[in-house]
């Protein structure tokens, strides 16, 4: 996988070029806007981290430039800017997820990885999920594990959907707070711990392995 | 300060505007009386002379050419009719009687008139050149008769309206300026008095203020208006100073927090486990210093307007939905009963966003000053002033002389220092009930705290930050 990383800053795009590497993704570093959508419309790359705020040439503009030309890339824009309006902004300009400076490497990652996944994923119509021996069926909305049904509200079945839709990738407290509920902020309390302790008593709670996982200092993750 | 030169002062100028304009407009009034008193001058010598012709024609008819000479000669030597003129003449010219010596020369013809100059000599030997204005007319036997009479007094009346001109004029001018210089001198005294006040501020004293003359004129309203905006600009600089003195308090005890871990990690014979720990701890304290920061950034988005653009229509009642499904179970986690009223139709223009955020903050502040057991109500409704947002729990509550204050970012009342937060949760929802033109009123649940966002019809701007209790 190849990521083509836009970023002027010298620290954060070594810090993430390392972190990036050892997770086994190829990354190339543009430090300037005009070099960076040079490279970007030259293709190849599967996912391109664009900052916002870049000498020669801003991100937004880079962005513009690449949907015009028509290069589908998914696009992670990275900036200091992250207010409400600058989000949508971002997002209307042709960007496929927003994440504000500073952040925690392993939001970055969690991104990075949906975004990936995406890409691969949104080609065929997926009507059935499943990780080991939980299966969730989305035309009936009926949750089984080991072939015994899970009764779920809706919200905890919206909420398992997303997890498992991303099984194997670690996803951030903001990343379900925007993916299940569609608000974008900073939960100050463990308002979003307590909805996946409460999913990971019907999932979990008698069956063997467990399939929710607490990642420290990240988020969750779904695998077997 | 630089003294200001006084010919360049505004007030003079306008004085000597003012005397310009005076000026012209008794230009005006001499120019139209001087008109009116010539034709009147002119219409009297005309009727002059026509008299004069009538009775002279009447004498030669009854006496003949020897009468009309001898008229002639009477009229000529009265001393009262001076300015009068006569000729009879012989049809080449030649002088018969009269005070003229002969015809004249050089003659311009005007609607039957005869305009043309002449030199008369007194007996005391001066000259005088002047215009006259005669009538002729050829008697039977081929004898010319001229009656005409000099303009004078035309001469006279010109030169006297000259005069006048020219001492009024001195008198105008003379007044104008001396009256610009008094108006000049006490506006100017005024002005300088704010302006004085001015650099005193620029200088620092911040709270040096416009005297008042306390006769209530324009002057003492500049300066009423004036005082207030340096209160309210006093006011502000001390918030901000004030606001600044509290982040900078805020965020060095964790700063402090954070640089005592990393050196921990720093020791050579710290054990792996102990030293990661204390890298796990130094990145919570970093990411807290990134909320605070955050939250600063958008009260100030808030505080800026700037979100304006993406404003759109909601239901408040979703707003409520969506928190309730959001929080039941911390709520429940936290032996707090949640209780949900979203009436519908409660519709606001409003950013989603920012208002959720609002709304969570509320909850979150609830949920952790809420007693076990107890209960807090979150609604949304239209009341009497407008739609509503509503969160009300049964904890210790604000004291009402502190519900204002509590609104100012990092203000932490003593009652919650022990317990986590920024200090910045209520600020942040008064910047954006203020962004949406709407008031964040806390009140006593009695007990606990009742906080309302009412988003009033003429928009929040005037109302005030705080009711009363009801």
């Amino acid at each position: 996988m190849r990521i083509l990383l836009i970023e002027d800053d010298a620290t954060t795009a070594s810090y993430v070029e390392r972190a990036l590497g050892e997770c086994g993704y190829l990354v190339e570093q543009a430090a300037d806007g005009r070099e960076g959508l040079y490279r970007a419309t030259e293709g190849g790359f599967d996912l391109i981290i664009l900052d916002r705020m870049l000498p020669s040439l801003d991100g937004l503009s880079i962005l513009a430039a690449l949907r015009a030309a028509g290069v589908q890339t998914p696009v992670l824009i990275l900036s200091a800017l992250g207010q409400v309006d600058d989000r949508v902004k971002g997002l209307r300009a042709g960007g496929d997820d927003y994440l504000t400076k500073p952040f925690a490497f392993a939001e970055l990652l969690a991104r990075v990885e949906a975004l990936l996944r995406r890409k691969s994923a949104s080609a065929q119509e997926v009507t059935r999920l499943s990780v080991a021996d939980l299966e969730m069926d989305l035309l009936r909305r009926e949750v089984r594990r080991a072939g015994r049904p899970i009764e779920l509200k809706p919200r905890e079945f919206r909420l398992l959907e997303y997890l498992m839709r991303h099984a194997g990738q670690v996803v951030t407290r903001t990343m379900l707070l925007e993916g299940v509920w569609d608000y974008h902020f900073d939960p100050q309390t463990n308002v979003i711990d307590v909805h996946v302790s409460r999913l990971r008593q019907k999932i979990d709670r008698g069956f063997e392995p467990p399939l929710l996982h607490t990642i420290r200092g990240a988020g969750y993750v779904m695998r077997a | 300060m630089r003294r200001p030169n006084f010919l360049a002062t505004s007030t003079f100028r306008l004085a000597l505007l003012y005397a310009v304009l005076f000026g012209a407009s008794v230009l005006v009034l001499l120019g139209v009386f001087y008109w009116g008193a010539e034709r009147a001058l002119q219409r009297q010598t005309s009727q002059a002379i026509e008299a004069e012709i009538q009775a002279l024609q009447e004498r030669y008819r009854s006496a003949g050419v020897g009468g009309l000479t001898q008229a002639i000669v009477e009229r000529a030597q009265r001393p009262r009719l001076s300015d009068m003129l006569y000729l009879l003449a012989t049809p080449n010219g030649q002088a018969l009687a009269g005070n003229m010596t002969a015809w004249p020369e050089q003659v311009r013809r005007e609607d039957g008139w005869l305009l043309f100059a002449i030199e008369r000599r007194w007996q005391t030997g001066e000259t005088e050149r002047s215009e006259a204005r005669a009538r002729s007319f050829e008697l039977p036997q081929g004898l010319l008769l001229l009656v005409g009479r000099d303009n004078r007094e035309r001469v006279s009346l010109r030169r006297f309206m000259l005069e006048a001109l020219a001492w009024s004029m001195a008198a105008i001018v003379l007044l104008g300026i001396a009256g610009g210089l008094l108006l000049s001198r006490r506006v100017l005294s005024r002005i300088d008095a704010v302006a004085r006040v001015a650099e005193e501020i620029r200088r620092g004293d911040v709270s040096s203020r416009v005297a008042l003359s306390g006769t209530g004129d324009e002057f003492d309203r500049l300066a009423e208006t004036l005082n207030r905006m340096l209160d309210e600009i006093e006011r502000l600089v001390a918030s901000i100073r004030g606001v600044t003195v509290n982040i900078a308090h805020d965020l060095k005890s964790p700063l402090a927090r954070l640089r005592g871990r990393l050196e921990m990690t720093l020791r050579a014979d710290a054990p792996p486990a102990e030293r990661s720990a204390a890298i796990e701890q130094a990145i919570e304290e970093a990411d807290g210093l990134i909320a605070t920061f955050n939250a600063l950034l958008s009260i100030a988005e808030a505080q800026s307007g700037r979100s304006n653009a993406e404003m759109a229509e909601l239901d408040l009642a979703a707003l409520v939905e969506d928190a309730s499904d959001l929080y039941e179970p911390l709520a429940e986690e936290r032996e707090v009963r949640l209780e949900i009223r979203a009436q519908p139709g409660a519709c606001v223009t409003g950013n989603r966003q920012l208002l959720f955020q609002a709304l969570a903050n509320l909850i979150d502040n609830a949920l952790k000053y809420a007693p076990s057991g107890g209960t807090v109500r979150v609604w949304a409704a239209r009341s009497g002033d407008g739609p509503e947002l509503g969160v009300a729990d049964q904890g210790p509550g604000i004291p009402e002389v502190d519900r204002g204050r509590v609104l100012e970012p990092f203000v932490r009342l003593d009652q919650s220092r022990g317990t986590p937060g920024s200090g910045l949760g209520l600020s942040l929802v008064d910047a954006i009930a203020r962004l949406h033109g709407a008031v964040l009123r806390l009140e006593d649940n009695g007990p606990g705290l009742t906080a309302r966002l009412v988003f009033t019809r003429a928009g929040g701007a005037a109302a005030a930050a705080v009711a009363p209790a009801p």
